[in-house]
């Protein structure tokens, strides 16, 4: 009784760091997606840059691609660029939303820093990225051959987020039938 | 000192009114559906700002989703309705009122397993105390009866 009395505290203040310990590593602006394992709801938009094709929902059939979501006012998506078209010279289909930006802009962001989507459509009003439930741009969805969110990430790519996390889940979607 | 001066900048402090991120071209004309739209966006969080609510953000993303309540309602949804259509985009962490659910259960109820646990520590303490108190009580045997009798008649001799 008398040692329970003297371990109980300390073993609570233990468990107490460890809980606090884990939540430093964890970021409340990351939030966890509704999607994940739904459909993409349904989105029509207009192409970034004229004389190509939009982006729609029901683009994304038959085999596992990205979404990212960018836009030319936003700083973080330069710095994930590079990283974009490295994805692209892989063989990796990523298509673009544009989100909240005009599409002259986002035309003239893909014409000086290259173009990395296969597909990129305009999304001036935001309305597509919010029923997507994007916070923050820039956000990546990983979709499922069958046009489901399977994960989303948020913020800019980096590398160890595409060899660690999204390549291998690729490559595990691509072996789903 | 011109008092005259000072009675004029206490008489313009009454007109103060709190500011609102809610702007002009965003409210309903018919005030009974912005006065429920104004309700509603006051429960909801702000995702990009997040200890506000959007009803007080400047976010434009709180400006857009004020603006989407607002739209909801005026297509006849019931305040429910409106809410669940943000909540299905940005799942129930946007409830300032957290319903209670599995996810919510030690948010809920962690308050009274702490309480609960500390009252177990206490009675758990109590007992204890008077169980060793009782057991000094009982220690004391014949020998000790008869020392503490000859102790006492020591005293009262001197």
């Amino acid at each position: 009784m008398r040692r329970l009395a003297t371990i109980l505290p300390v073993a609570l203040f233990a468990a107490l760091l460890v809980v606090f310990g884990l939540a430093l590593n964890r970021d409340p602006s990351k939030l966890p997606s509704v999607l994940i394992g739904k459909p993409l709801p349904a989105f029509d938009l207009p192409a970034v840059q004229s004389g190509t094709s939009g982006l729609k929902s029901s683009d994304f059939r038959g085999q596992p691609m990205l979404l990212n979501v960018f836009a030319s006012w936003c700083v973080a998506c330069r710095s994930e660029h590079q990283m974009l078209l490295e994805l692209k010279r892989e063989g990796v289909i990523v298509d673009g939303i544009d989100w909240k930006d005009e599409a002259v802009d986002g035309a003239r962001w893909l014409d000086e820093q290259g173009d990395p989507y296969m597909n990129a459509g305009n999304d001036r009003t935001g309305r597509a990225g919010i029923d997507l439930g994007v916070t923050g741009v820039p956000e990546t969805f990983v979709v499922d051959r069958k046009g489901r969110v399977r994960y989303k990430h948020i913020g800019p790519i980096e590398r160890e987020d595409w060899t660690d996390i999204i390549r291998p889940l690729m490559q595990r979607l691509r072996a789903e039938s | 000192m011109n008092w005259r001066w000072l009675f004029h900048v206490a008489m313009l402090s009454v007109l103060v009114v709190p500011a609102y991120a809610v702007l002009p071209d965003e409210q309903l004309a018919d005030p009974k559906l912005e006065t429920r739209a104004r309700h509603i966006s006051q429960e909801l969080r702000c995702v990009v700002c997040q200890n506000q609510t959007i009803d007080d953000s400047d976010a434009e993303l709180a400006h857009d989703l004020r603006v989407i309540l607002r739209e909801r309602l005026l297509a006849g949804d019931t305040d429910a309705q409106a809410v669940s259509f943000i909540v299905n985009r940005y799942g129930t962490y946007v409830l300032l009122k957290p319903p209670f659910e599995q996810e919510t259960f030690f948010l809920w109820l962690g308050p009274f397993l702490v309480l609960a646990a500390g009252g177990a520590v206490v009675v758990f303490y109590l007992r204890g105390r008077s169980a060793v108190a009782h057991m000094t009580e009982k220690a004391l045997s014949a020998d000790e009866h008869a020392r503490l009798a000859g102790l006492l008649e020591q005293r009262d001799a001197t």
